[in-house]
């Protein structure tokens, strides 16, 4: 195998490396939050670094290949792809640690109201974002395409936690600002499953050269 | 609009076939680039641009070239085709003259003996070459006296001298170093505005650099031909994708 192949290889089992972190983050915010569990929540504040430092890791991976190997064609498209990825990456495990942050500032207080379509939100951020890795890992354009389409799914999840905490705030002044941090976990999830379709976006541009569409 | 029509070119060294049913066009004011592994027929077609192969013992070609729309091949002066279409070779091959003589060869050849036309020419054409600083003080200097990098631009500055249309290069810079392949590199993205360009490179990010066409040449046929960018991003050819990504054979 070519030195270049296997510095492509390693790139790649980086990236791998990268995307089961990144999961295991939300994995754990998610069950945080619903369990109200603060010291977990805790481990995945610090949990954030390993993520920042694997992004640097593959950055100057990437920036040593773009000068030493000077790539074309699906070489560089699979570089400047991964490039883009990790920052997608990294912004998932910050939102995973802001809503961590969330639950830690909460301190165990009893939710005003069961939370149903937030957890609903978590388990399909975490398909997105299992899955855009996996689409990466098995070049899978089928499912990568799948997963912007997913992304509605999750939109309308947030429309409805929107719609139930506005009710609640117009009707239980005093938990306001819970339903306003709920608010804001809500919107975590959301973006999480938009940087999930901006992988599967990359995906979809290492493997044919052109770009998915994202409503 | 098309400064060569290349049509159903095939060409024979002896019994040696170099180029099998070739088509394409060069536009003009463009910078074409010919790539591919050696012997793949990308120097044959360059030659077979300004007729060149003319010169090789057991060469036959058929088919047809046309330049502005007219056959190289019918009626032509062959001595008015490659004033036309001028050549600047892999080395640089200065005449043992010095550097104004190496100018003024072209000219005067075909005619032109006024001392002051003769100046204006050398002085413009090292001027286009972008050599012109560097060598005004230097002119009756021995060119054979300039580094690689100054002789190949002085070579381009004699292939400009007899105002041609079409410039050929093959491979222009592999005997250079980086900062004069960096100065010819600009030169030739700098005339591309007044002639047309056709460039033998083997190396990609050259082609990738200062080309508005590539094509793909293996084994005497053309593979793939089309916008630089889309060669070198999404290929259409697997061959082609193999060859400029280093996986070829």
């Amino acid at each position: 195998m070519r030195r270049f192949d296997q510095q492509l290889d390693e790139l790649n089992n980086k990236l791998k490396e990268m995307g089961a972190l990144v999961e295991k983050s939300i994995i754990l915010a998610s069950e945080a939050l619903i369990h109200q569990d603060v010291a977990l929540a805790k481990n995945v504040i610090i949990f954030e670094a390993d993520v920042e430092e694997k992004e640097k890791d593959i950055e100057a991976l990437c920036l040593k290949l773009l000068m030493q190997q000077q790539p074309v064609a699906k070489d560089l498209r699979v570089i400047s792809a991964a490039l883009k990825m990790i920052t997608d990456m990294e912004r998932i495990g910050d939102q995973a640690a802001d809503i961590s942050e969330i639950v830690v500032m909460m301190n165990g207080a009893p939710y005003v109201q069961e939370l149903i379509h937030i957890p609903q939100m978590a388990i399909a951020t975490v398909k997105m974002v299992t899955d855009s890795i996996e689409a990466y890992v098995k070049k899978d354009l089928k499912l990568a395409k799948s997963i912007i389409a997913y992304d509605d799914v999750v939109d309308d999840l947030f429309d409805k936690v929107k719609f139930d905490l506005i009710e609640l705030i117009r009707s239980d002044n005093p938990n306001s600002e819970q339903a306003i941090d709920l608010l804001m976990v809500a919107k975590f999830f959301e973006r999480i499953g938009d940087h999930a379709c901006n992988i599967a976006s990359w995906v979809v541009y290492s493997i044919t050269g052109k770009q998915a569409k994202i409503n | 609009m098309n400064k060569f029509s290349i049509k159903d070119v095939n060409l024979w060294y002896n019994d040696f076939h170099a180029l099998k049913n070739i088509n394409m066009s060069i536009p003009a004011n463009e910078i074409t680039a010919f790539i591919g592994p050696s012997g793949c027929g990308k120097s044959t077609l360059i030659k077979s641009l300004n007729r060149m192969n003319d010169l090789v013992e057991g060469c036959k070609i058929t088919g047809s070239i046309l330049l502005d729309g007219q056959s190289i091949h019918g009626n032509i002066d062959v001595n008015a085709l490659r004033k036309r279409v001028g050549m600047v070779f892999q080395k640089p091959n200065p005449f043992p003259m010095s550097v104004y003589d190496n100018i003024a060869y072209g000219p005067r050849t075909h005619g032109i003996r006024s001392r002051s036309k003769l100046n204006d020419i050398v002085e413009k054409s090292l001027y286009d070459a972008a050599i012109w600083d560097e060598l005004k003080d230097r002119l009756k200097k021995s060119a054979l006296s300039l580094s690689g990098g100054q002789q190949q631009r002085l070579c381009i500055a004699r292939a400009l001298s007899v105002q041609p249309d079409v410039l050929l290069m093959d491979e222009p810079t592999s005997a250079l170093d980086p900062i004069s392949t960096a100065k010819i590199e600009e030169l030739v993205l700098k005339l591309k505005n007044s002639y047309t360009i056709v460039i033998v490179t083997h190396n990609m990010q050259q082609a990738v650099r200062i080309s508005d066409n590539t094509g793909f040449f293996l084994l005497g046929e053309i593979v793939e031909y089309g916008e630089t960018q889309q060669v070198f991003s999404i290929p259409k050819d697997k061959r082609t994708e193999d060859y400029i990504t280093g996986r070829f054979g």
